[in-house]
């Protein structure tokens, strides 16, 4: 494996060395193997996302050769892209993994919750998360959260626990001291789990071609009919896009983040190669979400606020 | 960076260190420095703290606004709690635990150096080394941070004086030496004005050093395992039961010290029972040796009883399992920790029942003196203690290894973290003993 041998010669020519990649694979794998070791009933969110995809590819490794001890859980917006349902189906097919779906269409369709006025889907995901949480008892649940996404995120830990209203409260954090995770909750709780904590966006990306991990076509730089909104460039959908005064045209772009249509943004690019990814992305001088996350731009505390009614 | 393929980038090394400094130090100056010159600070992030900055009235952007991600501190306008902070050279990724300076956030300090490889330090050059130093340096010498930086900033209100350095340089060498802190690095900085943080200073032509991002990125993180006692605490049991592999039986684990090989002699603590490892997986492909921290699956040629919490190591260097541990904690718990305390103890992947047998002592960290028998800890709080547990566990000396040589201490009761703890002696020199420890028998 390269990986070994790359470690061993590395940048000083010191044995027992570690590159950044291996030391983060590393630390993500004794993540997984804690929680498969701790706790009785885990779920990985799996949206088809490109950190979601990097997690699922760490637990397959942590593993080996036995399966995944663990289900997927996908919150389903009703506004996917077409091609990442259709990735999501594969994986979990080709895996033989179960798949569980909490649905935000079921919950408008039963009047449980409202479409808001601008059309936006993300917030609505809290409700059908935490129910499907509390109906499944799930008591881990691993999220792709970074902590170089945002500054709330920062904060996060690895293990983060939740009460039963799956509420974060920053200001009662367990200290976490080493690797010495601690687990414990009370029935009802559970423990949101965050194997990509110390992961950044490129280290993401420059793991998935080290590893040769294929993701769904959006994240590399295609023709697509888009329409611009808030200095975004987003594409046309039954979500209520694009409205009077919002022209579609055709535009060679990808996707840095994978989310609801109706508020995630693709930038202009034209990098059809994972290499070219890489290359631009060290070279941006955006986040990714600063780039194409609306929900992030709503207040100075958007996502700490989410995060502590249940969001991820 | 565009110039740079995928696979050099991978090859960096990864470094994790924290910082600690006072309120008025510049520390988020200084962080916010590194992340600004590395280029580490993107647009989006930038403009915002311009906005906001601009709302307050403020002239130029807070750069600490950029670290204190919660609304509390940002209404407070301090830290409460350690952010991680990333950023990366062409040589290096970084971890930075950035961590509160206040005095009532030791916990946050312990914290961020448990799992740190150096520690940067700041003093003001003007005010030298003064008692916040100290406790910096005692928690850098308790956790065993192996590499301590001490960055004395504000070199530019001194005239650059290279005597105002050189003396606040020896006089925290030594008392730092002392506790047994392995490697001082001191640096005269200017973290507003920019010198020798990322670029060398044009106004300090008597310094010949490294700068701290240099220093950062050349400093070792490889470790001399032959000397290290190797150790692998077993997570989890990987057994796939399938057509392919019915008879595959791994022992899942993260290397926690030192390096194993295909055919050494092992011994399963606490069992004791002895076997040969038959292979090693690192990750789904099979190595003849693994080391720290690599996580791998180890199987063996007999097939012994083996589970979860389990310890391996080589029969030639085992460890003795005792039931009575003592050690050095810091306590991180609002509620108070007391003699006869039911606890439980994690120790690797093992939690066992616990009892608080005796607390001998608490560390006053201004100037290192002990109060004996202070009845209880409490937050922040670092003392000596006593604890017995259900079952015997096999722990290694703190000094020796930082992994199986600390625990946590959890209130069985709703499972806070209460406590953190280090085996064994605490400070790494035979003798750190002050003359103004009140008692002769100094044990931290």
């Amino acid at each position: 494996m390269t990986t070994t041998v790359a470690a061993v010669s590395g940048e000083t020519g010191t044995p027992y060395t570690l590159s950044h990649l291996d030391a983060l694979e590393s630390e993500a794998v004794h993540i997984f193997r804690e929680v498969a070791g701790e706790f009785e009933r885990p779920v990985v969110l799996f949206s088809g996302g490109k950190d979601s995809i990097v997690m699922l590819h760490l637990a397959l490794k942590a593993f080996a050769p036995a399966a995944v001890p663990f289900s997927l859980l996908h919150v389903d917006t009703g506004h996917n892209f077409p091609e990442v349902l259709d990735y999501r189906d594969r994986t979990v097919a080709r895996h033989g993994l179960r798949l569980h779906v909490a649905s935000v269409q079921d919950y408008i369709d039963r009047g449980v919750l409202r479409e808001r006025p601008d059309g936006t889907r993300n917030p609505l995901q809290t409700v059908p998360l935490t129910e499907k949480i509390q109906a499944e008892k799930f008591d881990a649940v691993f999220g792709g959260g970074r902590r170089d996404e945002e500054k709330a995120r920062a904060k996060e830990r690895v293990f983060s626990l939740r009460d039963e209203f799956s509420q974060w409260d920053p200001r009662r954090q367990r200290p976490e001291l080493w690797n010495l995770y601690n687990g414990r909750h009370a029935p009802g709780e559970h423990v949101r789990v965050f194997p990509l904590s110390n992961w950044t966006e490129l280290d993401v990306w420059q793991y998935i071609a080290r590893e040769g991990i294929e993701l769904p076509e959006i994240y590399f730089a295609h023709e697509r009919e888009v329409f611009r909104r808030a200095g975004m460039w987003l594409t046309a959908g039954e979500w209520g896009g694009p409205k009077d005064g919002e022209t579609v045209e055709k535009r060679l772009v990808r996707y840095r983040t994978v989310g609801d249509m109706s508020c995630t943004g693709a930038v202009d690019s034209d990098a059809t190669t994972l290499d070219a990814v890489i290359t631009e992305i060290a070279a941006s001088r955006l986040t990714e979400r600063g780039a194409t996350r609306a929900d992030d731009k709503m207040s100075e505390a958007a996502m700490e606020d989410r995060k502590r009614e249940g969001y991820f | 960076m565009s110039t740079i393929t995928a696979e050099e980038l991978s090859a960096t090394t990864l470094l994790r260190f924290a910082t600690a400094g006072s309120v008025d130090d510049g520390k988020s100056t200084l962080v916010g420095r590194l992340l600004h010159d590395s280029k580490s600070i993107l647009t989006d992030q930038l403009e915002a703290v311009e906005r906001v900055s601009a709302d307050r009235g403020q002239e130029g952007p807070d750069l600490a606004l950029l670290t204190d991600g919660l609304r509390a501190e940002r209404e407070q306008g301090i830290t409460i709690d350690v952010a991680y902070r990333y950023f990366a050279t062409t040589r290096r990724r970084f971890i930075l635990a950035d961590t509160p300076g206040h005095v009532q956030y030791t916990r946050n300090m312990v914290t961020g150096a448990s799992t740190a490889e150096l520690t940067v330090i700041l003093v003001d050059a003007r005010n030298g080394v003064v008692e916040q130093t100290r406790r910096h340096a005692a928690i850098a010498a308790l956790l065993r941070v192996p590499h301590v930086v001490l960055a004395v900033n504000k070199m530019d209100l001194v005239a650059y004086e290279e005597q105002v350095f050189a003396g606040i340089a020896e006089e925290f060498t030594a008392y730092a030496s002392e506790l047994g802190v392995p490697e001082i690095t001191a640096i005269p900085i200017s973290a507003l004005a920019g010198d020798n943080v990322v670029e060398p200073s044009a106004n300090m032509d008597w310094y010949g050093g490294p700068t701290v991002l240099e220093h950062l990125e050349t400093v070792p993180v490889a470790h001399d395992l032959s000397h290290c006692h190797a150790r692998l605490p077993v997570q989890y049991v990987i057994r796939p039961q399938t057509a392919e592999h019915p008879d595959y039986r791994g022992y899942a684990g993260q290397i926690a010290a030192g390096s194993f090989r295909v055919g050494e002699s092992v011994t399963v603590l606490p069992s004791g029972r002895t076997s040969k490892i038959s292979g090693i997986d690192l990750l789904g492909e099979p190595v003849d040796v693994a080391w720290t921290t690599q996580s791998v699956t180890v199987l063996l040629e007999d097939d012994i009883d083996i589970s979860r919490g389990d310890l391996i190591v080589p029969s030639k260097d085992a460890p003795a399992t005792t039931q009575d541990i003592e050690a050095t904690v810091c306590h991180v718990a609002d509620l108070p920790l007391t003699v006869g305390h039911r606890v439980l103890l994690k120790h690797g992947t093992r939690t066992v029942k616990a009892i608080v047998k005796d607390i001998p002592s608490r560390l006053t960290l201004d100037d290192l003196s002990l109060h004996p028998h202070p009845g209880q800890l409490v937050a922040n709080d670092i003392g000596r203690v006593k604890v017995r547990t259900a079952e015997a566990l096999p722990v290694d000396s703190y000094a020796d290894s930082r992994r199986t040589g600390s625990f946590i201490l959890i209130d069985p009761s709703d499972g806070t973290t209460l406590t953190a703890g280090m085996v064994g002696e605490s400070f790494a020199s035979p003798e750190p003993v002050k003359d103004e420890a009140e008692d002769d028998g100094w044990d931290f």
